[in-house]
């Protein structure tokens, strides 16, 4: 068979092997209802209790602040939704490049009668603290503002909009601070207790978990409306019986995590900067993903008079799978909000690739992809001209 | 579970020397549709189809009105020749058809006697059977247009009894009016002609042209849906998807780009004209719409044509697109056909393409393209794919891979 080269880790990632032995001892050995009084219900209930402990150790909690949930989508709308259904504050604080499962749920309350702040981003896709100090007001109920972007790989100053918020607090504000770290989880440090975030989202799946697994990290003392009505699982903030499968290869992928943290984000940086260095050769290329303070995982670049979406096919002929900047509608390229947003034009947006990296891109990979961008960008601009 | 239904023929009754090979075609072809859902009897009943199935009532129903050449269908109660049997039997249907729409305040009672023998006639049958009705519901009016409720009885081997009417497509069965190619892009309009022209009773041979990496595996997806689409109606088809990413490329790169569409379209042509002997396909179907877009004037359809020898039938030429739409929509194809992957006719459309070309100029823009070879290399590597409406269990769910 060809060689494959995934490259579109910040969409999903492979589950590991340890991952998919932890689901399927979880669906065999251990498929008892956590809740029930017998043997098989203690087994499952220690699966899940290993997993909130390894969860909870990658963020520096304690495992009590671990809410499971079905991913990302869900831990975000718990968070917004779950804070707006118990707040007596009328006001949102968010910015233009959140994922859509933040954007969407903020959005619809802004339709049910919150006032919602969406702030600007520079062009480096940064949110000025400032700008968020500025923005709180006495009514502001949240503040949501994501780790890292999953289109560009900026990493957001959380710790000084916490330090900002705590301030804020500390003359009477009552503002929640909800962080989507999906993106972020294992490819930065992430420490919601010492910068001041109440509330953070995790998922599975970006870090060789399965899909349909996430948690919210909900700092003890944040109260949060639950989504769901039914029994007292996960506290009652999310009631239904637990996805012990889900949540033993949650548990999974969090250990790896923890496996030489230090050394594999700093690998993936490397690549990644390796990567960058050899695009910029190309003509006309502009590089979104900052050079300063980005992810290690995330390379995102536009090269003008290709469309994004021709390059990714051209790339997956030679066994490379990428994604774009843009989705296409009906005949109509809609360039993404991010790179709208961060200052680019419709036609340098919907030229963009991303590549996304993991823990276990190789060099040999990296450098197979480098000629393969290349080459393709020149082949298909040869066509258009 | 079982039901039995009466199918109403429309234009067959009106062959002549010819119509066994129709009836027994339409036969056939009812039998296959709905052979996987139960035992089934299909058989000719007085000018009518009867089919009785294990299967139940909405299932069957949703398969016959999709068959070629049935012109309605009733979903009907058959019992004894006699006026006891018909009346209550007809009673009873009515007090379900109440029960299900307690709006229902007048009915008629229609009676078509095919049988002579019956010894009432047709407005005797209708009167004894609307009186004992009307003793039954006396707030029924009896009421000869528009009726809210119509209880059909036909008298033939036994006494068919009906309230409701569903049409189906009309046309004649499949497989009676030779083979043909139907270009299918992806879009709204070449779903349509191909539905009409096999309504007509031609069987379809689907032909796609895939240009990887121009268009995504999605866009096949895509087409492979709308002749899943098509096969409900027509029964199992043999999609073809012909490689075109090449030529494409060639043209791209050769051809002045105010021509290329049209060139790109005459490419088409040559393929359809060497894959029709072949497949033993008499004829090419498009979905073009005059005016539609610059390769639809009549000035670039007669250089597209120039292209082969095979008549190229263009059932959509004189419509609207709202008419395509609506079709589209009716058919069922229209919910697929907006997806939004693009297919190869929207990527590399100039700017200002050529609406009034002459074949002399794109013979010779064409010069720098060796067609022949193109035309070879292109169907040595297009693949056949054998596409059979709904699936029991979506193929993806079992792949091992």
């Amino acid at each position: 068979m060809k060689r494959e080269i995934y490259l579109d880790n910040a969409a999903t990632t492979k589950p590991h092997p340890a991952v998919v032995e932890a689901i399927t001892r979880a669906l065999t050995a251990n498929f008892g209802n956590p809740s029930s009084l017998h043997r098989k219900g203690l087994d499952a209930e220690r699966v899940v209790r290993a997993a909130r402990e390894a969860v909870a150790l990658t963020l520096e909690v304690t495992p009590e602040e671990i809410v499971f949930t079905s991913g990302g989508t869900e831990s975000n709308t718990l968070a917004i939704r779950g804070v707006a259904g118990v707040t007596k504050g009328r006001h949102i604080v968010t910015d233009k490049i959140e994922h859509s499962s933040v954007l969407t749920p903020i959005r619809r309350l802004a339709g049910e009668g919150f006032e919602v702040t969406e702030l600007p981003v520079d062009a480096a896709g940064r949110v000025s603290p400032e700008q968020v100090g500025n923005a709180l007001r006495p009514d502001t109920a949240l503040v949501s503002v994501m780790a890292i972007n999953n289109e560009i790989g900026t990493i957001q100053p959380i710790e000084e909009i916490g330090r900002t918020i705590k301030r804020h607090r500390a003359a009477g504000g009552a503002a929640v601070f909800h962080v989507d770290a999906v993106q972020a989880w294992g490819k930065i440090p992430l420490r919601p207790r010492a910068w001041g975030v109440d509330l953070m989202s995790v998922s599975a799946h970006k870090v060789h978990g399965p899909k349909g697994s996430g948690a919210l990290c909900v700092r003890k003392g944040v109260r949060l409306a639950p989504l769901l009505g039914g029994g007292d699982q996960e506290q009652g903030i999310r009631p239904g019986t637990e996805n012990v499968p889900g949540i033993a290869g949650l548990g999974a992928a969090a250990q790896l995590i923890g496996r030489d943290f230090d050394e594999a984000i700093r690998r993936m940086a490397e690549l990644r900067d390796r990567l960058r260095t050899a695009l910029a050769v190309v003509p006309d290329v502009r590089i979104n993903t900052p050079a300063q303070g980005a992810a290690p995982h995330i390379l995102n670049a536009s090269f003008p008079g290709v469309r994004g979406e021709t390059l990714l096919h051209r790339l997956e002929m030679d066994g490379i799978y990428t994604s774009t900047g843009s989705a296409c509608h009906s005949h109509r390229v809609e360039p993404s909000h991010v790179l709208l947003a961060i200052g680019l034009n419709p036609d340098l947006a919907t030229s963009s690739l991303r590549l996304g990296l993991s823990r276990f891109t190789t060099e040999d990979e990296i450098e197979i992809v480098e000629a393969a961008v290349i080459s393709a960008v020149a082949e298909l601009r040869a066509l258009v001209r | 579970m079982s039901a039995t239904f009466l199918l109403r023929y429309g234009e067959i009754a009106l062959k002549g020397q010819n119509q066994r090979y129709f009836l027994d075609t339409l036969v056939r072809n009812v039998e296959r549709a709905v052979a996987d859902l139960g035992r089934a009897e299909v058989r000719l009943a007085f000018g009518r189809v009867l089919v009785r199935t294990d299967a139940g009532a909405d299932p069957a129903a949703e398969r016959l009105r999709k068959v070629f050449g049935v012109v309605s269908l009733s979903h009907v109660r058959d019992v004894d020749l006699n006026l006891g049997a018909i009346t209550t039997a007809a009673i009873e249907m009515a007090e379900e058809a109440i029960e299900s729409r307690p709006d229902i305040a007048s009915f008629k009672v229609d009676t078509r006697r095919a049988d002579k023998r019956f010894p009432l006639t047709s407005m005797e049958t209708s009167s004894q059977v609307g009186g004992a009705i009307h003793t039954r519901f006396p707030h029924l009016r009896a009421k000869m247009r528009k009726p809210d409720l119509l209880a059909r009885i036909e008298i033939r081997d036994r006494a068919y009894l009906s309230t409701e009417s569903i049409p189906g497509p009309g046309g004649l069965p499949s497989g009676t009016g030779g083979r043909a190619l139907a270009l299918i892009s992806g879009g709204i309009d070449s779903p349509v002609a191909a539905w009409l022209t096999a309504r007509r009773g031609a069987v379809i041979t689907p032909v796609h042209f895939h240009s990887f990496p121009f268009t995504s595996e999605r866009s096949k997806e895509k087409v492979m849906d709308l002749c899943r689409v098509l096969a409900d109606y027509a029964g199992p088809l043999e999609l073809w998807v012909i490689y075109f990413t090449d030529i494409q490329r060639m043209i791209q790169l050769r051809v002045p780009d105010a021509l290329r569409v049209l060139v790109m379209r005459r490419m088409m042509m040559r393929i359809c004209d060497r894959l029709a002997p072949r497949v033993g396909a008499l004829a090419i179907i498009t979905g073009e719409s005059l005016g539609q877009v610059a390769s639809q004037t009549l000035e670039s359809v007669s250089v597209i044509n120039a292209a082969t020898a095979l008549p190229v039938l263009r059932p959509l030429i004189g419509a609207d697109k709202t008419e395509i739409v609506a079709r589209a929509e009716a058919i069922g194809t229209y919910e697929i056909s907006i997806r939004p992957y693009e297919d190869c006719c929207s990527l590399f459309v100039p700017a200002h393409p050529r609406t009034l070309p002459t074949l002399d100029e794109v013979q010779r823009a064409e010069q720098g393209l060796d067609a022949v070879a193109l035309v070879d290399e292109s169907l040595a590597r297009s693949e056949c794919i054998r596409i059979s409406g709904r699936e029991a269990v979506p193929s993806a769910m079992n792949s091992s891979a």
